[in-house]
């Protein structure tokens, strides 16, 4: 298991190795310019807050020192991936990023900072961009199917194969319009008013799959419902109600750095491969299609 | 001065129908409509004139009135509806039975009966003072939480049970008001005439007393049929989940009115059939008690 993950890991590592060296290798006007626009906290070093524990799959590789659970500075799990691409992008090597506590709520309270990004699952508001600036999206939310390990659905491959089971959503969510209308079931799926009886509702297998979104997967199969597993995810499409941004202190000009990062590893791929590594193969939550 | 006759004719009249009693009593019956008519008029012009001139009036006739929300929604809430029919249709065949046999354990007379007695008044206590939406939860959830095979998952049932449950608490209760308003001398007559103990409830006291509570029955009854939009909470799509569906969709207001709609056009009908059951009943009782 561990060293499948290494060698999974091993294209990363080239990845931001390159990277580095790319813009190391760049031109010293660009990079004077990257200074005079760019800069951050501590000169000459990146600092990235983050919650403590650092909770998986956002971040892997373990505890370590005051860490719990994972150290983000291992550049394992999506949101340290990221967080180290980016770092890149902006010219900073893996060794002038640091790593420092952030509280969720601390985050996107208003106030001056002491980090220079924030990522942390955080979902672009309007109500929090009034207080902080946001990143572009480097994540749009998935849709999950969590389901009992062992019954009927659990062995179905493919989201033609889901329409004649027992589905439920919580109300008011994406989650229950994409079960109406991409799923299309045969049964009138069924719509809970909270995610406790959801929740209740799966375990005691008076549903037969639950759909939210991949976060709250992650959450339902660790800790809510024990045997319980990801079917797989299903790309928005377009249709994403919850994407996730770093924060940065409103009005910090690093925000168009770390846009033109984030826009840049979109546009050549690298967020959809980190995401197919972190949030779909270390999750067993393969994409259905 | 009017007679004695007279005055328990207008007594009549009174029980009647207070709506209209105001229109009929002495001899100025067409001034009176007239009166009742314009103020009528002048009552409502004004309440809908205040309404529709309060400065957030075009936003909330579009948030809760939209004539277009209400025929897009309409049909599926409609087909929704028919999941609450049938819940407080089966329910309520449950309640007036179980109910009765609670209300009649309530009456047993005599010490023996005691721990049933006592029995009938804690299930009454307890089940009138939970509130319905926690038994609709511990049932629908905690019963096939058990993961006992032979117990059944589906929520509908459960919803069922707990709502037969609940309102066979406060049905028993009208029932029982219905037993206890029969005179005693009626028991008394009927025990004297041979009837046994089992024999005067069934042929003397309870008709009687059934027929004295259909209204309160008919409460009952009203209440069951919105109390079924609880069982949604279980993740049935009754009407009012289905209407909760179309409102977080849209953020508009005007789907709780359909479901409304559906519940408003059950219940008025049977409210006049029940009028009209009570007068039926009050004709053919004064019919016989003139030939006696």
């Amino acid at each position: 298991m561990r060293k499948r993950l290494i060698l999974l890991l091993t294209p990363i590592a080239v990845l931001a190795a390159i990277a580095v060296s790319a813009s190391v290798a760049a031109s010293p006007t660009a990079s004077t310019a990257v200074a005079a626009t760019c800069a951050t906290v501590t000169d000459g070093q990146l600092t990235i807050g983050t919650d403590n524990p650092a909770y998986p799959p956002w971040f892997a590789g373990g505890s370590k020192s005051s860490w719990k659970i994972n150290d983000p500075s291992t550049g394992k799990g999506y949101e340290s991936a990221v967080a180290y691409a980016i770092a890149a992008k902006l010219g900073y090597s893996k060794a002038k990023v640091k790593w420092t506590y952030i509280p969720f709520n601390k985050a996107f309270a208003p106030g001056p900072k002491a980090f220079d990004f924030d990522i942390n699952q955080i979902s672009i508001t309007a109500a929090r961009a009034k207080v902080v600036s946001f990143s572009t999206s480097y994540y749009d939310v998935n849709q999950a199917l969590v389901v009992n390990k062992g019954t009927k659905i659990a062995a179905v491959r493919s989201i033609a194969g889901l329409a004649s089971f027992k589905l439920g959503a919580q109300l008011g969510t994406t989650s229950y319009t994409y079960i109406k209308n991409r799923i299309k079931p045969t049964t009138q799926p069924a719509v809970f008013n909270s995610n406790a009886a959801a929740v209740i509702a799966l375990k005691n297998k008076q549903i037969d799959g639950l759909m939210v979104d991949l976060p709250t997967a992650f959450y339902v199969t660790a800790v809510q419902v024990p045997n319980s597993k990801i079917l797989g995810q299903f790309e928005n499409k377009g249709g994403a109600t919850d994407r996730f941004g770093v924060v940065l202190a409103k009005g910090n000009p690093l925000t168009s750095c770390v846009n033109r990062a984030i826009s840049s590893l979109r546009a050549n791929g690298t967020l959809k491969r980190l995401q197919q590594l972190w949030l779909a193969k270390a999750t067993g939550a393969p994409v259905l299609k | 001065m009017a007679s004695e006759g007279d005055r328990r004719a207008g007594l009549e009249v009174d029980r009647r129908s207070r709506l209209l009693d105001g229109l009929r009593s002495g001899g100025e019956g067409r001034r009176s409509v007239a009166i009742a008519l314009a103020s009528t008029i002048v009552f409502f012009a004004v309440v809908v004139f205040a309404i529709t001139h309060a400065p957030g009036w075009p936003a909330v006739r579009s948030q809760f009135f939209s004539w277009h929300e209400f025929k897009s929604t309409f049909p599926e809430i409609a087909r929704a509806f028919r999941l609450n029919i049938k819940i407080f249709c089966i329910a309520e065949v449950f309640i007036l039975v179980f109910a009765l046999f609670l209300a009649v354990l309530r009456s047993l007379p005599g010490p023996v009966f005691f721990p049933l007695r006592a029995l009938a008044i804690i299930y009454a206590d307890l089940f009138r003072g939970i509130p319905t939406i926690l038994v609709i939860a511990m049932l629908g959830f905690g019963a096939p939480a058990l993961g006992l095979s032979y117990v059944p998952t589906s929520v509908i049932f459960w919803g069922i049970v707990s709502l037969v449950l609940i309102y066979s608490a406060y049905v028993s209760e009208v029932y029982r008001a219905g037993i206890e308003s029969i005179h005693p001398s009626q028991e008394a007559a009927a025990r004297s005439l041979g009837l046994s103990r089992a024999q005067t409830l069934r042929r003397v006291i309870l008709p009687q007393a059934v027929r004295r509570v259909i209204p309160p029955l008919l409460n009952d009854f009203i209440g069951l049929q919105k109390d079924t939009a609880l069982v949604g909470t279980l993740g049935a799509v009754e009407a009012f989940q289905q209407s909760q569906i179309d409102t977080n969709a849209t953020f508009n207001f005007t789907a709780y009115l359909c479901a409304a709609a559906l519940f408003v056009a059950i219940t008025i009908p049977l409210a006049r059939f029940t009028d009209w059951l009570i007068a039926r009943d009050r004709r053919q009782r004064q019919a016989g008690g003139a030939t006696l």
